[in-house]
């Protein structure tokens, strides 16, 4: 082991630039997965938010009195798919939107008139939050006379959860495509190093080294790459992450980044792309050695 | 030890170079191969340590059949056998120790034995003083005694020398062959192609003679019928 990890030195030593390079192959292929991966995983995380805090919303007609609604909030809750009802008025509904649309924080403040309806909000209890109950609850809560109009957030969550799937796929795609070059740069490298040590490589073979014994080298030498590769790749999204957060992050709380299980998963790539690379080409190349 | 049956081998893309050869070398035997260029020496040799393989009849050596050698078996087979060429073929940027460690390194010899074992068989060369030297640092007699101190490494049953003294001097070409008699006088097969037909006669061994990829001469069953295998 001592001797290949040797000879590993020795690799990187007489090609550094081949090395850095195929490290910052697989450092980039990963990069691309891994900020597209961010952006899914806190796309996940936001959307869980969300579809746990509201399900339903009966907005209230404008000087519908407060007996009717505490009334109506009764019955409501009474329904089998309903875990419970909260009333926000029109004044909660500003302050809401005030603290939490930072963006509109300006265009509310000078209003004269709060446009903001009050609204019955309405969680469905665990195994009824789908379309379907939502939208039976939804038909119900039209049939009160001072309701004006229902909305299950269903379909803007959903698009949300489209557009989270697809930056995952973009991810992928394009991740992949790097990969793809990654691995055939870390090929061209171990070539280029079994040609350098044709003559080694056949005196090893003289002197009766099996191919296994050959390969160790070469095969660390991809694994160590991928490592290094990986490594550079969780370094560069955790940077990409920091300035995104200090950047524009102030109003968007509760940003994550990866799980310790998905940095090892980032690794794992990084070392199967390095093996992927040499394995190809030393099982090519040693044999015309 | 070394067996050939009615052996054929023809390269691709080439001309036959071995035609019905067949000979048999026992235990402890000295075996000169001759025969002017081209006429399939080296291909002898190259298909006893299975290098090339033969197209038709059977090669045997120390157990092993070189026709049918599975991946596997090369390796093990090449672990029973030295082999030092023209050209000595030792590692430029390694020591003469280390090219000799690196026979061992190879197989799976505990490691601790290692520099114990390379010393040894140095000394064996005549070259413990030079362990440290690099073989640019080396005359050509002594880089080839370096090879065959790394051929010996391993304590082999055969050697295999391909004109171990062609690329040197009248006076190192003396010291080289001396050396492998002497290896040869421990019981250890040596079979050895070479041009230098002086030698061949100051020594009397046997001596095998191809031409054009057959043998004319075989001194074991030209000379000596009753002692032919
Ligand atoms: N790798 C090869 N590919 C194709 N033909 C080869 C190869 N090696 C040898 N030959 C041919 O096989 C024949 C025998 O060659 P070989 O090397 O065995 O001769 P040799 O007796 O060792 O000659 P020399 O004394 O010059 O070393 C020659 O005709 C040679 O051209
Ligand atoms: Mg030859």
């Amino acid at each position: 082991m001592r001797l290949q990890i040797r000879e590993v030195l020795r690799s990187f030593r007489r090609t550094p630039l081949l090395s850095a390079l195929s490290i910052a192959a697989i450092g980039f292929s990963l990069f691309t997965i891994g900020l597209f991966g961010l952006v899914a995983i806190n796309f996940q995380q936001a959307l869980t938010g969300l579809a746990e805090r509201v399900e339903v919303v009966g907005f209230v007609l404008r000087g519908t009195p407060t007996e009717s609604i505490t009334l109506a909030s009764q019955d409501i809750a009474a329904f089998p798919e309903v875990l419970d009802v909260n009333f926000v008025t029109e004044e909660q509904a500003l302050t809401r939107a005030q603290r939490e649309l930072v963006e509109f924080r300006e265009a509310y403040r000078d209003l004269a008139v709060n446009p903001l309806p009050a609204s019955l909000e309405i969680r469905l209890k665990p195994n009824f939050r789908d379309v379907k109950h939502a939208q039976q609850v939804a038909e119900r809560l039209r049939g009160f006379p001072f309701v004006e109009d229902v909305r299950y957030g269903r379909d803007w969550v959903e698009r949300l959860d489209r557009l989270r799937n697809m930056a995952g796929v973009v991810g992928l795609v394009i991740g992949f495509a790097f990969a793809v070059v990654a691995i055939v740069i870390i090929g061209v490298t171990i070539r280029i190093t079994v040609l350098q040590r044709a003559k080694e490589i056949s005196i090893m073979r003289l002197v009766g080294a099996t191919n296994g014994f050959i390969r160790g080298p070469f095969l660390l030498e991809g694994a160590t790459k991928g490592i290094l590769g990986g490594l550079f790749s969780i370094a560069l999204c955790w940077i990409s992450f920091i300035l995104f957060r200090s950047r524009l992050g102030a109003g968007i709380s509760g940003l994550v980044f990866f799980t310790e299980l998905q940095v090892m998963a980032f690794l794992f790539f990084g070392v199967l792309m390095g093996l992927g690379g040499s394995l190809v080409s030393v099982g090519r190349h040693l044999r015309n050695v | 030890m070394i067996r050939f049956s009615h052996v054929f081998k023809t390269y691709p893309n080439g001309a036959p170079a071995l035609k019905d050869v067949s000979f048999h070398i026992p235990k402890g035997q000295f075996v000169f191969l001759t025969g002017h260029s081209g006429a399939g020496k080296s291909t002898v040799l190259s298909l006893l340590y299975a290098d090339q393989r033969p197209n038709n009849g059977d090669v045997k050596v120390s157990g092993f059949s070189v026709g049918a050698l599975t991946p596997r078996e090369v390796p093990r087979l090449r672990r029973r056998l030295g082999i030092v060429f023209q050209d000595f073929r030792l590692l430029e940027n390694r020591t003469a120790e280390e090219n000799v460690a690196f026979a061992l390194e190879v197989t799976d010899a505990r490691r601790e034995t290692i520099p114990n074992r390379v010393m040894r068989v140095l000394t064996r060369v005549g070259l413990a003083s030079k362990a440290p030297a690099y073989p640019r640092e080396l005359s050509g007699g002594e880089q080839q005694r370096v090879a065959i101190a790394r051929a010996l490494v391993n304590d082999p049953p055969i050697l295999l020398a391909d004109e171990p003294t062609g690329n040197l001097d009248e006076r190192a070409t003396k010291g080289v062959f001396q050396l492998l008699r002497e290896i040869n006088a421990g019981g250890t097969v040596v079979v050895m192609a070479t041009h230098d037909l002086d030698m061949v006669r100051e020594a009397s061994y046997r001596t095998i003679e191809l031409k054009g990829g057959s043998i004319v001469f075989d001194s074991a069953v030209d000379e000596a019928p009753s002692a032919a295998p």
